[in-house]
């Protein structure tokens, strides 16, 4: 059984209909990738599994059971974390209370904590500065780290490398790899290079319409169809 | 960081604007009366415009039926107070004081009973959409409004004051009311309290979090509607509260109270910046500063001082002097 799967998801934002057929599967562990131009769909794909956009008609089944209907918040606490494009951090907050925030008890896990330390040394050593303060990829480090400060199933993450330093960005792959060890992820990413040294299965969304899934590995392979249904507008390097 | 911020930034302002009124005054009693006087009713204005802003901040919703909170919560501590009439005259301090506790707490949970209500009937169906929601709390403020004047009458309601609060004591030449300075002391209490609540709680930290980015705070497992409600109701107790220590302070009250506040109320919460205590309080403290220092040196310059005053704000830091959100 798949972790999460997509049926026939169409959702409408105001009177444009932005999804129209959405279903693809998420299998349990490793790197999912959704990949697609701008404006196909991706970012609504993700807020509509997080029930922050209402999907209507379609389903949403997380380990089979239909979470479509539920509100945000029950998402989030059947195992469902969501790291959005713009973070979504408090700026006005610690790095310590952005994090603890997210716990369930309102206390740190040690070792927890120790690991996502180990992960993003960066929070350690500013875990007392306002959120606000911190740089681009800073912020992106510490809102993934908010994603796995409690045991999650599965992590939403959408474009996490938009705007940061090559170096940063490799240090975030060898985090997600780490973190997709014990968790799986739905990576939505432009940046295919970065999308393709994570990814073990992947789908291409176009025009609110899901229009290939396969295996990451098949797809870097054929540039042909990375060229029909990618064209100019992902980032190759 | 420059040398004004690290020794409290736009913090200083009030204490700017007291250093060009003792100059332009002159006399220091006059100066020391009107800046105690100053004081106070920015305390009384942080408490009626607290629970606004962090309704503001975290709900964006444009409640101008507020200021119904506040009428409420001066007529119902007015009424407690006549009720405990024989207490209030008594030379026991103790009695005193218990009418008073009454009073206030009677306000409180009227307010925060009234704020449960606002909330579900009137604000819950026209959240996210401005334009019906300040139609709506225009209309509830003036309901609010008749509801009082059924209640109470149309006549000036006399509001009877605790013995122990009555009275001067002179410092240093000046005669400074003793309900000025309670007033005053009370309304750093609440403040301590709010700090700490929004500080040192998990409570806080979903409201400061939720003032910020609400959607966020759902995606990491809360249901922020509860907070909402809890907040309102916070909000309009307070809101009670400054209600209940401005009609000891004016000594006469009516009808129109709320909608008299309500300007002075936003023009308060716009200056400190939305969903900010620390901003509200500035923006309260400042704003009596001022009312009184002009009120004194150029008495028809009074209420326009204040909107001055907004403008000149508005134009250096549009989103107020400590906004919430950076």
């Amino acid at each position: 059984m798949s972790l999460l799967s997509l049926r026939q998801m169409k959702t409408d934002i105001g009177q444009y209909s932005v999804l129209h057929d959405v279903t693809f599967d998420v299998p349990e562990g490793g790197v999912f990738v959704l990949l697609g131009r701008n404006g196909a769909g991706k970012t609504t794909t993700l807020r509509s599994i997080m029930g922050l956009w209402q999907p209507s008609p379609g389903s949403v089944l997380f380990r089979g059971e239909d979470i479509t209907a539920l509100h945000t918040a029950q998402i989030a606490r059947k195992g469902i974390a969501y790291v959005p494009e713009n973070m979504g951090i408090f700026g006005t907050l610690t790095v310590d209370e952005n994090l603890v925030l997210a716990t369930a008890s309102g206390r740190f896990d040690p070792a927890r904590l120790k690991r996502i330390h180990a992960l993003f040394p960066a929070l350690e050593k500013f875990r007392d500065k306002q959120a606000w303060s911190l740089s681009g990829g800073q912020k992106q480090m510490l809102s993934v780290a908010r994603a796995i400060i409690e045991p999650r199933d599965l992590i939403l993450i959408d474009e996490p490398t938009k705007g940061l330093a090559p170096s940063i960005i490799s240090a975030m792959g060898e985090a997600f790899r780490e973190i997709s060890e014990t968790t799986t992820i739905l990576l939505v990413e432009q940046n295919f290079s970065f999308a393709k040294s994570l990814g073990r299965d992947m789908a291409v969304i176009d025009d609110g319409q899901v229009v290939h899934t396969g295996s990451m590995a098949d797809f870097a392979a054929d540039t042909a169809l990375q060229d029909r249904l990618l064209s100019l507008s992902m980032e190759t390097s | 960081m420059n040398i004004v911020e690290r020794f409290g930034g736009v913090f200083l302002l009030p204490v700017a604007i007291a250093i060009i009124a003792f100059v332009l005054i002159g006399a220091p009693s006059s100066w020391l009366t009107l800046t105690v006087a100053g004081l106070a009713m920015g305390m009384m204005l942080f408490l009626m415009a607290s629970g606004l802003s962090l309704v503001f901040g975290l709900m964006d919703v444009l409640n101008f039926g507020h200021s119904a909170f506040v009428s409420f919560g001066a007529f119902v501590a007015a009424s407690v107070l006549a009720y405990f009439g024989g207490w209030l005259g008594s030379d026991s301090i103790f009695l005193n004081i218990m009418a008073l506790v009454f009073a206030i707490a009677a306000a409180i949970v009227f307010g925060a009973a009234l704020g449960w209500f606002f909330e579900r009937v009137i604000v819950k169906p026209v959240y996210s959409d401005h334009l019906r929601q300040i139609l709506i709390t225009m209309g509830a403020l003036i309901v609010a409004e008749q509801l009082i004047l059924a209640t109470w009458g149309g006549t000036p309601t006399n509001v009877l004051r605790p013995a122990f609060l009555e009275g001067t004591i002179i410092v240093g030449g000046s005669s400074l009311e003793v309900y000025r300075l309670f007033a005053f002391i009370v309304g750093a209490v609440v403040y301590a309290g709010l700090y700490l609540l929004l500080n040192r709680t998990r409570m806080g930290l979903l409201i400061r979090a939720g003032v910020e980015n609400r959607e966020m705070v759902e995606a990491l497992g809360f249901k922020i509607d509860r907070l909402f409600i809890g907040v309102f109701m916070l909000g309009s107790a307070l809101a009670a509260m400054g209600g209940a220590m401005w009609a000891g302070y004016e000594t006469l009250i009516t009808p129109a109270l709320g909608a008299e506040m309500m300007v002075i109320v936003f023009i308060v919460v716009i200056i400190g910046g939305l969903g900010s205590i620390q901003g509200t309080l500035l923006g309260a403290i400042m704003v009596a500063l001022m009312q009184n220092y002009v009120g004194f040196l150029a008495p028809k310059l009074a209420l326009a001082s204040n909107m001055l005053l907004m403008m000149a704000i508005l134009l250096w830091r549009p989103y107020g002097l400590a906004p919430a959100v950076k």
